[in-house]
């Protein structure tokens, strides 16, 4: 984006108000929204540029932290369109508040509530119930991460180094850093 | 009071402690953040389990069960709820704030050199790397909690067989999260108010 974006109070009203109706939809993390972050912000306002928004999402996958974070970086970019280091951190500040608030407020109420009320048959039941349910899902999520590695026969080297950090990290207590920094290494050496 | 003490009867290893401070907060979850490349679940199990002992595994599920449902980011959900537990809102706030200030910086950062670099051999290949490390460690979380299903009300068994239905649905078929969670956990929450006593 070349033109400097010009936006008013009621864009980074707009903005805010985007996020926050989001936040609450955002079960599973907000990255199951980030394909409405897309209609709205590259295709409907044109705010974003389309590698701005696939850059946003990367870093913030590559950075340590919150995969959230996606969405400081998209505030930020928005506000670099609009002309500068300023309006960055005020699209970081708005975009932030937006996606957070109602969500952390809930869940803040929730667990409170969840935790006055332990006893209860029915908290006992959800949470005895949905156990299962959260360990499949971790185990879902590393395969479909490594599913992104593309073909095994292709990419077996990346299928590997998946397969032996989960046994290290499993069976050692070994440092999750050292894991990182070795992956980091045999990938910078295109080993992987 | 007497969950708590059952709890630590089966824990093997040295008790609970708890967090002394908001300080304590802040920085434990900062340094938990920091550490959590690709997403802070695995690094959070390690931390907050293994190495500070705020929670034992069991709890650890049964939080994370109440973190993954609410909308929202899980891991910073999850930090809330202990926050919160310990010392209200303030708490909530001081484990929020741990866990996105400083990341938040260093992606600035990373954007900034982002623009420059993204192209470099090099930096695509240790992204790919990182990449691969981060599915293990998740799926590895995911296997060192499975025990915790031992003293789960369900059974084990019928525990295991609805770990790989969720599996199969979320994994191999790619059904959207929110079905699943509908469909299996509720029949999953059915089954186990029936088995629990009033």
């Amino acid at each position: 984006m070349s033109e400097v974006l010009h936006l008013a109070w009621s864009d980074w009203l707009q903005l805010f108000t985007h996020y926050l109706s989001l936040s609450l939809l955002a079960v599973g993390g907000a990255i199951t929204t980030a394909p409405d972050m897309h209609r709205f912000l590259v295709e409907q306002q044109g705010w974003l540029s389309d590698s701005q928004f696939n850059a946003s999402i990367a870093i913030a996958q590559a950075a340590p932290g919150p995969n959230v974070l996606f969405v400081a970086l998209m505030g930020w970019h928005v506000g670099l369109n609009a002309g500068g280091l300023w309006p960055a951190l005020f699209g970081v500040l708005v975009s932030m508040l937006g996606i957070m608030l109602p969500s952390s407020a809930l869940t803040y109420f929730a667990s409170r509530w969840s935790h006055a009320n332990r006893e209860l048959r029915a908290v006992r039941a959800f949470k005895q119930g949905m156990a299962p349910i959260v360990i499949a899902l971790l185990i879902a999520t590393g395969w479909i991460l490594a599913s992104a590695h593309g073909e095994p026969a292709r990419d077996w080297p990346l299928w590997l180094t998946t397969v032996i950090t989960t046994l290290i990290v499993w069976r050692t207590r070994l440092h999750l850093v050292w894991l990182l920094v070795a992956g980091a290494l045999l990938g910078w050496f295109g080993i992987l | 009071m007497n969950l708590d003490n059952c709890l630590m009867q089966h824990s093997p290893a040295a008790p609970r402690t708890q967090p002394q401070s908001l300080t304590d907060l802040f920085v434990s979850f900062s340094v938990l953040a920091l550490q959590g490349f690709g997403g802070v679940l695995a690094v959070a199990q390690r931390e907050l389990v293994e190495r500070k002992r705020w929670m034992t595994n069991e709890e650890f599920v049964e939080e994370w069960a109440v973190a993954q449902i609410m909308p929202g980011p899980n891991v910073i959900n999850l930090g809330i709820m202990i926050g919160g537990r310990y010392f209200g809102l303030r708490g909530a706030l001081a484990a929020l704030a741990g866990m996105l200030l400083a990341p938040m910086l260093i992606i600035l950062v990373l954007a900034l050199l982002y623009a420059q670099y993204a192209n470099h051999r090099g930096v695509i290949g240790a992204l790919r790397g990182m990449g691969a490390v981060a599915a293990g460690l998740i799926a590895a979380t995911g296997l060192k909690l499975f025990p915790a299903l031992r003293r789960n009300a369900l059974g084990l068994g019928p525990c295991a067989v609805l770990c790989v239905l969720c599996f199969a649905a979320v994994a191999i078929l790619r059904w959207p999260l929110a079905y699943v969670l509908l469909g299996l956990g509720l029949t999953a929450c059915a089954l186990a108010y029936r088995k629990l006593t009033p």
